[in-house]
């Protein structure tokens, strides 16, 4: 028999089984895709300034004051509420330091000690002094500080962590 | 090229004897609904994938079964296609196993040499029900609850044991996180093997004996 120029219907069937087949794949194979990494891609973050109370709560010459806070986020179906603290330390009248309490060395929360004069942490005794200045320890660098301003006399932090 | 990469893997796998074995063979001349057998396997194949798909948001307890469907609706691209594929997925597949059991039951499909292909085919449409049952109480809502609560008190009808059936069941007296748990693992472990494991054996006895035409005058 010679060869006929047009598709024979084994070839026909053949062919739109492929082609079919390639486009319920796409249809069906992106939407997965999607699934699983789309709620994801958007970088979530929190930028909010965190009231600590009126300004004056924290004189002049007193220790540093931890303050503590929490923070409600969504992941997904679930609520967490994560706290965080901050200590306050009011150099002058116009200037105020506010540490995260986060030891910057392994994360651990540190702790002012009062006897000493300096943050102490737990966990591997990195010391900081007043100003967050490394002491000593294996921390590599001084004590982490929030953004911080007054508005209508109250005392309020740049809260950027995701 | 793609030949040969073809020749090389068919002469170590056999895939040529696989594709004519399994696709090129012989069959009576039937009719439309010889496919449902067919229509059947590809809907649980469509289960099976979605399914794996929603374990990945859902949480079998009952804090956060409804939350997590509603992330999976509301919160994840295509989340609703996907539960909506299992959802509709499910009621067709009962009906296609369904209508296939009576397609292979008024030709009289079932007699010799096929009788295990009917017994398989009777655990894969048990196993069918099973898997509607089970998976109708995880959404953890209002009917979801409601609904397996009448359903394990029907078991309960059974003469003697049935107290017994229904609290092993529910795993206690009332409906609870063990409830949705068991419901749970019964779903996507036990029934899902069960049906595979039966899906073997009736693809092999469909591919060894073949099918059966449609009965003539003489039949």
């Amino acid at each position: 028999m010679a060869k006929s120029p047009h598709l024979t219907r084994n070839e026909f069937v053949k062919t739109m089984l492929a082609v079919l087949g390639t486009v319920m794949g796409v249809v069906v194979g992106l939407p997965a895709v999607g699934y699983l990494v789309g709620p994801f891609l958007k970088v979530s973050s929190s930028d909010v300034w965190v009231p600590l109370g009126p300004l004056e709560n924290y004189p002049v010459g007193t220790p540093p004051t931890l303050f503590s806070f929490t923070r409600t986020k969504v992941n997904g179906w679930e609520r967490t509420t994560n706290s965080y603290g901050c200590y306050v330390y009011r150099e002058t009248a116009a200037h105020t330091i506010v540490f995260s309490n986060v030891c910057t060395h392994l994360a651990c929360r540190v702790k002012w000690e009062q006897a000493d004069q300096m943050y102490h942490c737990p966990c591997h005794d990195a010391e900081f002094g007043p100003k967050g200045q490394i002491i000593q320890g294996p921390q590599t660098r001084p004590m982490d500080r929030y953004e911080n301003k007054v508005e209508n006399g109250t005392l309020m932090i740049h809260f950027t962590k995701g | 090229m793609t030949t040969k990469v073809i020749d090389w893997l068919d002469e170590r796998l056999g895939l040529q004897g696989i594709y004519s074995t399994v696709l090129d063979r012989k069959v009576p001349k039937v009719n439309w609904w010889f496919t449902l057998g067919s229509a059947s396997l590809f809907l649980f194949a469509m289960q099976v994938l979605t399914g794996i798909f929603l374990t990945v948001y859902y949480v079998p307890s009952p804090d956060h079964a409804y939350d997590s469907i509603q992330f999976i609706m509301n919160g994840v691209p295509f989340g609703w296609l996907m539960r909506g594929i299992h959802h509709w997925g499910a009621s067709l597949m009962v009906i296609f196993v369904f209508a296939h059991m009576l397609r292979t039951f008024f030709y009289g499909a079932y007699k010799y040499p096929r009788e295990l292909t009917w017994l398989t085919g009777a655990v894969l449409l048990l196993a069918t029900v099973g898997m509607g049952f089970t998976g109708y109480l995880l959404p953890w809502n209002q009917r979801a609850y409601w609904a397996t609560t009448v359903g394990t008190q029907i078991a309960g009808k059974v003469p003697i044991i049935g107290p017994y059936i229904t609290q092993v069941m529910r795993g206690g007296s009332d409906l609870s996180a063990v409830t949705l748990a068991r419901f749970f693992s019964i779903h996507i472990w036990f029934l899902p093997a069960v049906i595979g494991a039966m899906i073997g054996v009736h693809m092999y006895l469909i591919i060894r004996l073949g099918i059966a035409g449609v009965p003539g005058k003489e039949d």
